[in-house]
C-alpha cells in the first residue's frame, strides 16, 4: 500500500515538525519522484531537522556535510590513502555514501566543491581513482541555502540549480505550532527517540508505484502548455527545458499517490509547478528569481484543458 | 541597455507594433500590388492622362522600395496633388461626380503610396484601395472585372494580413485572406438574394452616369449607321423559345424617320398607346430579349410586336417602348408576328407626313421618280418600277462610301453609286416620296447571329441597319430594304456577306479568323450567363424569386427584419460553429461546460486555470447545501478525464447528475 507508507510518514513526521504539513509534502513527493530537494531559508527555521526526520523515519543512512568556503571535493567524495599493511591504496568513502545526504549551507563552499556533489548527484556514482563506485539506493540529497544576498556565499549557477527537482522554503511556523515547539521538548531527542516507520524498500516501492500512475493525454497537454507559456511570456528570461518538464510530471505523480489517486490531475501539476519551476527561471529584464506571485500569473494564464 | 531589448526581441514581439515602424519590404509588395490589381480595370475608364500619371506614380513608389531609398519630399506631393486635382476639374468640366471623382482617387491612390511609411499611412492606402474596388462597378460590372476586383480584394487583405503577421509566408497570407473571403461569401449570397433591389435609377447618381452609350439614336444622317457598324459590341441578345425567324425577318425595329430635310432624317411624330395598333398574324415568335442599355426608350422588337408584357408601350409607327430610359441592362418577353398586316387604316396626317420633301433638293432624283411615276398605273407599279430603276443603276454597297454634297441622293444615285445602307433607305424613300408614294425610313437591326455555344441571338451594334416602308392602299405599310438590291447578301449573312472583297472588315469578322470568332461565342456565352443570373436579378426577378419561396407581397419594414433575422441567424451559425472549432466535440468537454455554465448562473463560473477539483472545494465552500452533489460531480469529472478510457455510461451518468443537480 504505497499511499498508506506515505500517510503513515507524514503523520510521524508532522508530530516533530509542527505545522509544516504542506512543505513535508513536498519534501515526500521529492524523494518519492527520485528527485533532489533545495530547501531556501533563514537559518533556524528547521531545514537540517526536516532532513534528519526524513531519514530517521524512513530508516535511510544519513549524513550531513557542512559546506564551509574550505571544504574541498575528497572531503565529500572521499580520498585514496596508502596502506601500509596492503602496500596500496585503499579509498575512503567519503559522506557522499549515504542515502540521505544533508548538504547544509551548499551555497557557503566553492563551485569546484559544489559541483563535486551536484555531479554525484546527476551519476549517482562516484568515479575514483579510475574506479567507478555506485552510490546507494535510494540516494537523495536535501541541499540547504541561505538565501544567497548573504555575505560570503557562492551562489548556485543556472546549471546546478536545474540538478534539484524541487525547491521549497519552510517559513516562519504560525503561531500554535510555535507555541507548541516552544513549550515541548527538544527536537534532537525527539528525532533521536523517533524509531522508523517504513522501510527503505517502501520508499522505492512509493516510487515505483508513483511512476505507474495514469497520465491521461488531457494532461500531458495541459503541461505542454504551461511548458510552452514559460517559454512564450513575456516576463520569463527564456523558459523551462524538457528535463524541467519531465521533472514536473515526475513531482506531479508522486503528488497524486500521497493524495491517493491513481491518477495526475492538473491541481497535482498546479501545486508542483512553483517548487519545479521557481529556481529555474529567471525574470526578463534583471534575471533574478521570480516571485512567486509572477509564477501564479502564469499559472492563471493558462487554461486547463 | 542592451539586455531587454535582446530579450523583447527573444521573445517574439513584433517590431512594427509599437507604430512608429516604417514600411518593409514586404509589406510594401503586397500593397504596390494590391493597388496596382486595384487600378487595373480603371486605367480601361480613366482618362488617358490619369491612366498614365497612375501608373507613373505606382512605378516611382515600387522602385523607391526596391532601392530602400526615401519617401520624396512632403511639398513635392502636395504639390502633385495640387496639379492633378485642377486637372480633373479641367479635363472633365467639373469636379463633384462619379468620373472625375474616381479619377482624382486613383491618382490620390498613387500620391498617398508616395508618402506611405507609417502604419496609419498603410491602412489609409487599403482602405482607398476598397473604395476604389467599389467604384470600378459604376462604370463596367462584367465578368472580368469582377474576377479582377476579386483578386484585388484578396491582395488588399493580403496586405492587412503582412501588417498584423509579418512573419507569415506569402502562401499562407493568401490562403488567410482567400478564407477570409469564403466566410465573408455566405454574407454576400444572403444580402445578395435578399437586399431589397431599387427600381429605376441609383439614388443620387450623378447625371453623368449614363453618358457615352452606344447605339442607334433618333435622327440619320450619311455615315451614322456606317460608323456604329464598325463597333462589335452587343446591342441586344435574344433567345427564341422555339426556332428563330428566318433571317429575312430579323427586322429589329428602332426609331422610325419621316422628315426629311435634304442631309438629316428625323422621327416621325407618333403616338403610344397601350394596344398594338393592328391585329397580330401569322406565325408567331415568342423570344427573350435583353438589351444593353442605351439610354433610349425603345425596345427594338421584332417585328411586329403584340402581346408584350404590361409597361410596353406601342407607338403607331409599330415600335415598341419602355415606359422609362435604359439605363441598365433590361430583360423583357416579347411576341413576334412578322406577317402581320399593318397600316391598313393609315390616318391622313401621317400619310401626308410621309410624302413631304424639301423643296428644290435633288433635282435629277425628281425628275426621274416623276417619270417612273408618269407611266406607271398604280402606286404598286411604281414600286416595281422604281426598284427595277435603282437595281438597273448597279450601285455598290460599302463601308466606306465618298462624302456628297448638298443633294446627296442626287450625288448618290448618279455620281458616286456607292453608299451604306443609309444612302439606299434615304435614297430610294426620297424617290418614292418624289413618285406620289408615301414611304419612310425604319433604322433598327437587322440580322442577328446564333451563338452555337448556348443558342442565343447575338445582335451587335455593327448589325445596325436602315431600310424603308411604302404604303400602298389596301396594303398597308410595305418594307422594303433597298440595299438587297445591291447587297442581297446583307439580309441572309450580315456584313461580311455583303461587302466586296478587299474591303476592310471588323477583325472578328473576317473569315481566316474564325478560331476568334469561335472562342468570342464561347465567352460570350459565359459572359450572357453572367449577365442572366448575376446582373439581371433585379427587382422584378427577386419578386418571382421570393414569391416562389412563398414571401412575395411583403411590406418594407417586413422585408427589413427579414432580412435583419436571416443576418443574425447566418452571424449565430457562424459564431456557433467557430464555438464548437474552438472546442473539442467531446460529449465530457460539453457536459463540463454546461456545469460550470450553470454555475456561472450562480456567481460560480470556473476560471479556465482552476482544475476539476480546486473548483470543486470552491463551489462546495459556496453552497454548502449541495457540497456532497457537487463534491461527486466534480470528482467523477476529474476521474473520466484524467483517468481514461472513460465510457460512454459514465459519461451519460455524469450528464444525468449535471441535470439533475437543482440549485437553489
Amino acid at each position: 500500500m504505497p499511499q498508506r507508507h506515505a500517510t503513515t510518514l507524514l503523520e510521524a513526521a508532522s508530530q516533530i515538525i509542527l505545522g509544516k504539513e504542506h512543505e513535508l509534502q513536498l519534501a515526500l513527493s521529492c524523494l518519492i519522484a527520485r528527485g533532489h530537494l533545495l530547501i531556501e531559508d533563514m537559518p533556524g527555521v528547521g531545514k537540517t531537522t526536516l532532513a534528519h526526520v526524513l531519514a530517521r523515519l524512513v530508516g535511510l543512512h544519513f549524513q550531513r556535510i557542512q559546506f564551509t568556503s574550505d571544504l574541498l571535493p575528497a572531503d565529500i567524495v572521499g580520498v585514496s590513502v596508502f596502506d601500509r599493511a596492503t602496500s596500496s591504496f585503499r579509498f575512503n568513502a567519503g559522506p557522499v555514501f549515504a542515502q540521505l545526504i544533508l548538504a547544509d549551507e551548499i551555497n557557503r563552499a566553492t563551485p569546484k566543491t559544489q559541483s563535486a556533489l551536484l555531479e554525484a548527484m546527476e551519476e549517482r556514482q562516484i568515479t575514483a581513482d579510475g574506479a567507478t563506485l555506485p552510490l546507494p539506493d535510494p540516494f537523495f540529497v536535501i541541499a540547504t541555502q541561505n538565501p544567497s544576498t548573504q555575505i560570503g556565499t557562492f551562489p548556485l549557477p543556472e546549471s546546478q540549480l536545474d540538478r534539484f527537482l524541487m525547491r521549497i522554503r519552510l517559513g516562519y511556523p504560525d503561531r500554535a505550532a510555535e507555541r507548541a515547539l516552544l513549550m515541548g521538548e527538544a527536537r534532537r531527542e525527539l528525532i533521536e527517540r523517533q524509531q522508523p516507520v517504513i522501510a527503505p524498500d517502501d520508499l522505492i516501492e512509493m516510487q515505483h508505484a508513483a511512476q505507474a500512475l495514469q497520465v491521461a493525454d488531457r494532461l500531458i497537454d495541459y503541461v505542454q502548455n504551461l511548458l510552452a507559456a514559460t517559454r512564450q511570456s513575456d516576463e520569463f528570461a527564456g523558459g523551462l527545458s524538457p528535463r524541467a518538464g519531465l521533472g514536473l510530471l515526475a513531482a506531479a505523480r508522486a503528488w497524486a499517490l500521497i493524495e491517493g489517486r491513481d491518477h495526475v490531475l492538473p491541481e497535482d501539476v498546479q501545486c508542483m509547478f512553483p517548487h519545479v519551476a521557481g529556481h529555474r527561471l529567471h525574470l526578463a529584464g534583471d534575471g533574478r528569481a521570480p516571485a512567486p506571485a509572477a509564477l501564479d500569473r502564469l499559472l492563471q494564464s493558462v487554461p486547463v484543458s | 541597455m542592451p539586455g531587454p531589448a535582446m530579450f523583447r526581441r527573444r521573445s517574439g514581439t513584433a517590431p512594427h507594433a509599437t507604430g512608429a515602424a516604417t514600411l518593409q519590404a514586404d509589406q510594401g509588395a503586397w500593397l504596390l500590388s494590391a493597388a496596382a490589381l486595384t487600378l487595373a480595370p480603371h486605367l480601361l475608364t480613366l482618362p488617358l492622362w490619369v491612366s498614365a500619371l497612375s501608373v507613373l506614380l505606382l512605378g516611382w513608389r515600387a522602385s523607391l522600395l526596391w532601392q530602400g531609398r526615401r519617401t520624396p519630399n512632403t511639398y513635392l506631393i502636395v504639390l502633385i496633388a495640387i496639379g492633378a486635382g485642377i486637372g480633373v476639374r479641367v479635363a472633365f468640366g467639373h469636379f463633384f461626380g462619379k468620373d472625375p471623382g474616381l479619377a482624382f482617387l486613383a491618382l490620390l491612390l498613387g500620391l498617398k503610396l508616395l508618402e506611405t511609411s507609417t502604419m496609419r499611412d498603410i491602412r489609409a492606402v487599403i482602405l482607398l484601395c476598397f473604395f476604389l474596388q467599389l467604384g470600378v462597378f459604376f462604370d463596367n460590372q462584367s465578368l472580368p472585372v469582377a474576377a479582377l476586383t476579386l483578386g484585388a480584394s484578396l491582395l488588399s487583405i493580403g496586405a492587412l494580413l503582412s501588417l498584423s503577421d509579418p512573419a507569415a509566408g506569402t502562401r499562407e497570407r493568401l490562403r488567410t485572406s482567400a478564407l477570409l473571403l469564403a466566410q465573408g461569401l455566405p454574407f454576400m449570397l444572403m444580402l445578395f438574394v435578399l437586399f431589397p433591389r431599387i427600381e429605376g435609377p441609383l439614388w443620387g447618381l450623378p447625371a453623368d452616369a449614363h453618358s457615352g452609350m452606344s447605339g442607334l439614336s433618333d435622327t440619320m444622317a450619311p455615315g451614322s449607321i456606317s460608323n456604329l457598324s464598325l463597333s462589335e459590341a452587343i446591342a441586344f441578345r435574344a433567345e427564341f423559345s422555339g426556332t428563330p425567324p428566318r433571317p429575312a425577318q430579323r427586322y429589329w425595329r428602332g426609331p422610325v424617320l419621316s422628315e426629311f430635310d435634304g442631309s438629316t432624317w428625323r422621327a416621325a411624330r407618333q403616338f403610344e398607346g397601350e394596344r398594338a395598333p393592328y391585329a397580330p398574324s401569322g406565325p408567331r415568335f415568342e423570344y427573350r430579349i435583353t438589351l444593353e442599355a442605351h439610354n433610349q426608350r425603345w425596345l427594338l422588337a421584332l417585328d411586329y410586336p403584340a402581346d408584350a408584357p404590361e409597361g410596353v408601350r406601342y407607338t403607331t409607327t409599330f415600335q415598341a417602348l419602355s415606359t422609362q430610359p435604359l439605363r441598365s441592362r433590361t430583360r423583357l418577353d416579347l411576341v413576334a408576328y412578322p406577317e402581320t398586316v399593318v397600316g391598313l387604316d393609315e390616318t391622313a396626317p401621317v400619310l401626308d407626313a410621309a410624302l413631304r420633301l424639301p423643296p428644290d433638293s435633288n433635282p435629277r432624283t425628281r425628275a426621274l421618280a416623276r417619270e417612273l411615276a408618269a407611266g406607271s398605273a398604280s402606286p404598286a407599279h411604281t414600286l416595281a418600277r422604281t426598284l427595277d430603276r435603282m437595281r438597273a443603276i448597279d450601285l455598290t454597297y460599302t463601308l466606306r462610301p465618298p462624302l456628297t454634297g448638298g443633294n446627296g441622293v442626287d450625288a448618290f444615285l448618279f455620281e458616286t453609286r456607292r453608299g451604306f445602307c443609309e444612302h439606299f433607305a434615304s435614297a430610294f424613300v426620297f424617290m418614292m416620296r418624289a413618285a406620289g408614294v408615301p414611304a419612310r425610313v425604319v433604322t433598327g437591326y437587322q440580322g442577328g447571329e446564333i451563338n452555337p455555344v448556348d443558342g442565343s441571338m447575338i445582335v451587335r451594334q455593327s448589325d445596325a441597319h436602315a431600310w424603308a416602308e411604302v404604303w400602298l392602299p389596301q396594303r398597308g405599310w410595305i418594307r422594303i430594304d433597298p440595299t438587297a438590291l445591291a447587297a442581297p447578301g446583307r439580309i441572309e449573312s450580315g456584313l461580311a456577306g455583303a461587302l466586296p472583297a478587299g474591303e476592310a472588315l471588323p477583325l472578328f469578322m473576317r473569315p481566316q479568323f474564325s478560331w476568334l470568332r469561335d472562342l468570342r461565342f464561347r465567352w460570350e456565352a459565359v459572359s450572357n450567363s453572367w449577365n442572366q443570373w448575376v446582373l439581371g436579378y433585379n427587382s422584378e426577378r427577386q419578386r418571382e424569386f421570393l414569391s416562389r419561396l412563398g414571401l412575395g407581397e411583403l411590406g418594407w419594414s417586413t422585408w427589413i427584419g427579414i432580412l435583419g433575422v436571416a443576418a443574425a441567424s447566418l452571424m449565430g451559425l457562424l459564431f456557433a460553429w467557430a464555438l464548437r472549432q474552438a472546442q473539442a466535440s467531446d460529449p465530457l468537454d460539453r457536459a463540463w461546460a454546461n456545469f460550470s455554465a450553470r454555475l456561472a448562473r450562480h456567481g460560480l463560473s470556473r476560471h479556465p486555470a482552476e482544475g476539476p477539483l480546486d473548483y470543486g472545494r470552491r463551489l462546495a465552500q459556496a453552497l454548502p447545501g449541495h457540497a456532497a452533489e457537487i463534491t461527486d460531480i466534480t470528482t467523477r469529472y476529474a476521474n473520466l478525464r484524467y483517468r481514461p478510457p472513460a465510457t460512454p455510461e459514465a459519461v451519460r451518468e455524469l450528464k444525468r447528475r449535471i441535470r439533475t443537480l437543482k440549485l437553489t
